[in-house]
């Protein structure tokens, strides 16, 4: 559960509630980076890779690390594991009328 | 070396081992007398099998496996209290998909759910603030759990809804801590430890200053690792030395993304949210001193426990009587303290197994039950059989 996956940011969806989106291995995400946006302000942090967790952005790391990290995560499995979590549950909530 | 290829440096890698080889000869520990050395957290003990680095490393050397997996250290009684507000007809339950097949006494959230609860698996618990939205008339409750690592998640997505005046999303919350039970299991008479590889997405956002007790006041070291095999051997090779040159430290091995003070960010946002209870089950290692957090009144009214009227305290005082065993013939207590291995319990790979787990350490694949049945379970059975053979 603590494991975490690697992701690039690639867009800013909202600064004032810190959301941004992340390209994990293709797939698309909204996550929070409040944790590592520091004094900057969202706007600099696109481009950055991120170790992802939960939907959250917890630390920023370069992208050799990040290249690194995905191997580590493939060969243990976690890596498709989390990525079919995200889909599914963006599909339930594609479900949930809003 | 059969698992060369999966190293990011193998070259590397087989200096490691030679190093840790040659760590281990100074510190005069042998295979009848080993060094015992405990990976924490979970995602370690399923690296470390994943990669066979119990057998890379000397005999001397034995892997403990630490409590550091949450969903199994997470009491029946709470997954009891899950179900209780799960089966509640205006509640919509979210949980990690990891929590669902944990048995409680009643079955598992899998199974409330196949009885018709609403339970839904959610990546986030932003996941969870999101169908509340969609949803304004039901009652979105998240289960939290996990260690520091997802503290932050749900401390911010409470503060969200806080911000955006939400009324029907609560958190359940189980959120442990990993220092206490190290403290707990170093307490322990009939432990035995020489020194610890310490978790590394926990240190993210904790630091390191909060394991400073195990050097100071224990005597032990502890390493911070990355779960990457080179991390896990550099991690060992680092604990070995301290103890071969008699000191007790804490260092970082994980550097590169674990800065010494931890997220202060994500620390902030815990410490606003969240405040310790005075004491917190484990499964396997009872009640331990302020080793979980409830949420602070500022935020009572998306606390889950004041909500649905499920306290901690008071499910325990409805299951007094019925003060919950471990299921018979099992030895999950003793596995999760690191005192024997998974195969030492009858129920390993026969009544229980991955697909149809009696106890929470089968659930997850950080599970040391998980991990041995994975990987390892036929071979650490045929070392048994050997080692029984030899002993007759
Ligand atoms: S094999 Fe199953 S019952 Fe036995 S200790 Fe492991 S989880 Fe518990």
């Amino acid at each position: 559960m603590c494991l975490g996956i690697p992701g690039q940011i690639v867009e800013i969806a909202d600064a004032e509630t810190l959301m941004g989106v992340v390209d994990v291995s293709g797939v698309r995400r909204k996550v929070n980076l409040a944790c590592v946006v520091g004094e900057g302000g969202p706007d600099g942090l696109v481009g950055e890779w991120v170790l992802v967790h939960v939907g959250f952005a917890m630390s920023r790391i370069d992208p050799a690390e990040a290249a690194e990290t995905l191997r580590a995560l493939e060969q243990l499995g976690e890596a498709m594991e989390e990525i079919e979590k995200i889909r599914a549950a963006e599909e339930m909530l594609g479900e949930a009328a809003p | 070396m059969k698992y060369a290829d999966e190293f990011r440096d193998p070259v590397k890698a087989k200096a490691v081992l030679a190093a840790i080889e040659r760590a281990v000869a100074e510190t005069g520990a042998t295979p009848q007398e080993p060094l015992r050395v405990m990976e924490i957290c979970g995602g370690h003990t399923h690296a470390i099998f994943r990669y066979g680095l119990d057998k890379l490393t000397p005999a001397a050397i034995e892997f403990v496996h630490g409590p550091g997996c949450p969903v199994c250290v997470l009491p029946m009684t709470r997954v009891d209290e899950c179900l209780e507000i799960a089966e509640r007809p205006e509640v919509i339950f979210t949980t990690f998909g990891d929590a669902m097949r944990v048995p409680g006494t009643r079955g598992s959230l899998m199974q409330a759910k196949a009885r018709g609860a609403d339970i839904r698996m959610v990546y986030s618990p932003l996941d969870a603030l999101e169908l509340a939205r969609r949803i304004p008339e039901r009652e979105v409750v998240f289960f939290g759990l996990g260690f520091e690592t997802t503290m932050p998640s749900t401390a911010l997505t409470v503060q969200q809804a806080a911000r955006e005046g939400r009324t029907n999303f609560s958190l359940f919350c189980n959120h442990i801590l990993v220092p206490p039970p190290i403290r707990a299991l170093l307490d322990d008479p009939d432990m035995r430890l020489d020194g610890f590889v310490g978790p590394g997405h926990v240190s993210m956002v904790i630091g390191t200053a909060p394991y400073d007790f195990i050097a100071r006041d224990y005597g032990k070291p502890l390493v911070v690792a990355g779960f990457e095999p080179l991390d896990l051997l550099q991690s060992v090779l680092m604990v070995v030395r301290q103890i071969a040159e008699g000191r007790a430290e804490v260092e970082n091995q994980y550097a590169r993304v674990v800065p010494s003070g931890g997220n202060p960010a994500a620390l902030a946002a815990v410490e606003a949210v969240f405040e310790p209870r005075d004491a917190f089950e484990w499964r396997g290692l009872g009640e331990i001193d302020k080793s979980g957090v409830r949420m602070r009144e500022a935020y009572a009214a998306f606390d889950a426990e004041a909500k649905f009227g499920v306290g901690y305290g008071a499910a325990r005082r409805n299951s007094r009587d019925a003060d919950l065993p471990e299921l018979a013939g099992c030895r999950c207590g003793e596995v999760v303290k690191g005192m024997v291995k998974p195969w030492a319990c009858p129920k390993f790979g026969t009544a229980c197994t991955p697909e149809t787990p009696l106890g929470a350490l089968m659930v997850s694949s950080e599970g040391a039950c998980a991990a041995y049945h994975l990987y390892a379970g036929v071979r650490a059975r045929a070392v048994d059989a050997e080692s029984e053979r030899a002993v007759s």
